[in-house]
């Protein structure tokens, strides 16, 4: 009988084309990803006279540098970036990719517009010059971030070297409650493992509590791998994943659909596959969770409060805790529910989907902004989704802003910056020290959760607001 | 790509853990030109919102300047893949980093750009920063072909990296150039996957 596989180990196989004695394995790329912030790697493949390999292959969209006013490129004031825009879409026609350009409205954040369009399936091996290309692992695809000079690289080859990482379940069991997300069960896990809990390894999801969550819940727990130093994060395919696909835009139709899925359904972990690493969370102990440092693993239960830097078990983690506490402005033992915030940001590539809207739109109906709210769709077809739903509406009436779709605030390269001092509650990715602009305070969390915190204008457990 | 076989430099200690790539150079910069990006090393974190130097900043202490070695804390650089994070610290004079684990994707990135990354053990990456705290200005001496670090106490640490990446920093070897070398068998492979993936 052949050696039980992780699914990791299956997909990973079947995209070798060179193994080398040295440990190095030149990979074959399924699918390249590509953003606004490509152009440096699109002029290195120019320097070379060299065409894009596959671009076939091959899919972009802008969303680090567009803005969320407007989707106009005359309109962006800085000229740096307007080129960015603009030329992503000239480098992408001479050499045949597609793109999905600023008024087009398939334009998004490539990791919503990649599943969305069905580009992103079970057992590929895709790849992205964006470190949370491992959203893509929610369809049991394996996907990781590479650097500018890998993208040039898989342009010119469509391949890439690298050294198998190992692999890691995260075993998930039990119910969720109520107004429990995809989100809050990340933020749980990086709290537990740490940020540097994952690294070299390639996470897989399981358990009933994984099972149970949407696509959309899937794409969100996959996003933040990364965040856990993860390579990549992926969920078995099962009936969810194959649900969503089936009919999407670039998902295999008639009987190419069949045989794609007797190939999907050999891809989960067979029984008896080991793991280099094993964790398990109890799904139904998971709280809302919030960020209160300048870490993802810096997380907590809403219910909680902000911990003592004496607690810490080392000088260095008490040095690191004191340091986030001062650019954060938090006292230790505050109760997370007595935090006021001075925005809230609903978006990013974590937290931009039409369930997160809704989930949002839950909380927000009937009531009233307390600060500035953004509500920012990963791509123009959940807008216009959302839109159909009436969830605009919703949002319009609470006093929330409805924008145009792009990556806004999480990272905030178009401009969409909060000031120096100002606390923002977001459902982004990251709560770095700067991360939404010079000395912005930002605090990780679910779309319920932020819109609950904008409508009461502090941290709120949003299952009080549930009805 | 400019070969890296030896860098005997000033080291300078960061003592965080986590140094997160936007630490190492702000999203602001990203839209620049490599040139405007250096100014953006550290930025933030070596300035404060009025431009003045910060207190305690060992990038700031000029007894470290012109320092071309790091030597970090777990999990060094991790966060974005913004290459611009290794290219703004080559432009800034940086060409070797020490740390007990680093982000994957800088890691890899490094190579890329003739930098390297050096893991040694916890206790020995600490004990280095120490020494560096009490003796600004003291160097490392790196040795890729012998994989060792030589710290100011004398002390030679051996240290682990792959022959592919080894061979490819010493002789400064292109990747892409490398790998057209193995057209055949991405053909090959091509033709293996039209077969048995045909919906793609």
């Amino acid at each position: 009988m052949a050696e039980p596989r992780t699914m990791f180990e299956k997909i990973w196989q079947r995209h070798v084309v060179v193994d080398r004695d040295d440990g190095y394995t030149l990979l074959y790329i399924d699918r390249h990803l590509m953003h606004d912030g490509s152009a440096a790697a699109f002029a290195r493949l120019k320097e070379r006279d060299m065409k894009v390999r596959r671009p076939d292959r091959s899919f972009a969209t802008p969303d680090h540098y567009i803005l969320t006013s407007s989707h106009r490129p005359q309109d962006i004031a800085d000229p740096q970036q307007r080129h960015l825009v603009e030329v992503i879409k000239e480098n992408c026609d001479a050499h045949g990719v597609t793109v999905f350009a600023a008024g087009d409205p398939r334009q998004g954040i490539i990791h919503v517009v990649g599943p969305e369009q069905g580009l992103t399936q079970p057992g590929l091996l895709m790849v992205c010059g964006d470190s949370h290309t491992s959203t893509h692992g929610a369809l049991g695809a394996l996907a990781f971030g590479i650097g500018s000079s890998e993208v040039t690289h898989v342009m010119a080859t469509q391949c890439l070297w690298q050294r198998k990482p190992k692999a890691m379940r995260i075993n998930v069991e039990g119910r969720l409650g109520d107004g429990i997300t995809g989100k809050d069960i990340i933020l749980a896990i990086i709290g537990k493992i740490g940020a540097a809990g994952a690294v070299g390894h390639v996470m897989e999801y399981t358990g009933s509590a994984i099972r149970a969550l949407s696509m959309e819940g899937r794409l969100t727990l996959c996003n933040m791998s990364i965040e856990a130093g993860g390579r990549a994060g992926m969920v078995a395919p099962d009936d969810t994943t194959f649900a969503y696909l089936k009919d999407k835009p670039y998902a295999p139709k008639g009987a190419m659909w069949d045989t794609a899925m007797a190939f999907w359904k050999g891809l989960p972990t067979d029984p008896g596959a080991t793991f280099d690493h094993e964790v398990t969370l109890n799904g139904s102990d998971i709280a809302p969770m919030v960020t209160w440092g300048t870490s993802p693993e810096d997380a907590l239960s809403v219910t909680g409060r902000v911990p003592d830097p004496a607690s810490a078990a080392d000088q260095t983690r008490r040095e690191s805790m004191q340091r986030a506490l001062d650019y954060m402005d938090l006292k230790p033992g505050t109760p997370v529910e007595q935090i006021p915030v001075d925005r809230v940001f609903i978006g990013s590539c974590t937290n931009s989907r039409i369930e997160d809207l809704r989930m949002a739109a839950r909380i927000a109906r009937g009531r009233k902004a307390q600060v500035p709210t953004w509500v920012v769709a990963g791509s123009g077809l959940i807008k216009q989704q959302a839109e159909a739903e009436g969830l605009d509406k919703v949002f319009r009436e609470a006093g929330f802003e409805w924008r145009e779709p792009g990556c806004s605030m999480c990272i905030g390269v178009n401009g969409d910056t909060g000031v120096p001092g100002q606390r923002i509650a977001s459902t982004s990715n990251r709560n770095f020290v700067g991360r939404q602009g010079r000395g912005v305070r930002t605090h990780l969390v679910s779309p319920a959760m932020a819109a609950a915190a904008a409508v009461t204008g502090r941290f709120t457990d949003v299952r009080k607001m549930l009805g | 790509m400019e070969p890296f076989t030896k860098l005997t430099a000033i080291a300078v200690p960061i003592d965080q853990a986590n140094v997160d790539t936007d630490q190492i150079i702000p999203a602001r910069y990203l839209g620049r030109s490599r040139e405007q990006q250096v100014e953006g090393f550290f930025h933030d974190m070596r300035l404060d919102l009025n431009g003045r130097p910060r207190e305690g900043v060992t990038l700031n202490d000029p007894a470290y300047k012109g320092a071309q070695i790091i030597v970090g804390n777990h999990n060094f650089a991790c966060g974005s893949s913004r290459e611009n994070a290794v290219t703004t610290m080559v432009d800034n004079g940086f060409r070797a980093f020490v740390a007990p684990s680093f982000g994957d994707i800088f890691f890899n990135n490094c190579f890329q750009n003739g930098a390297l990354p050096i893991r040694l053990p916890t206790e020995r990456v600490a004990r280095l920063r120490v020494i560096l705290h009490e003796l600004p200005g003291a160097k490392l001496a790196i040795d890729l072909a012998a994989q060792t670090v030589v710290g100011p106490d004398g002390q030679t640490d051996k240290f682990d990296i792959d022959s592919f990446r080894k061979d490819m920093l010493l002789k400064g070897t292109d990747s892409i150039d490398f790998t057209l070398g193995y057209q055949q068998d991405i053909a090959r492979f091509e033709d293996g996957q039209r077969r048995d993936m045909p919906w793609l």
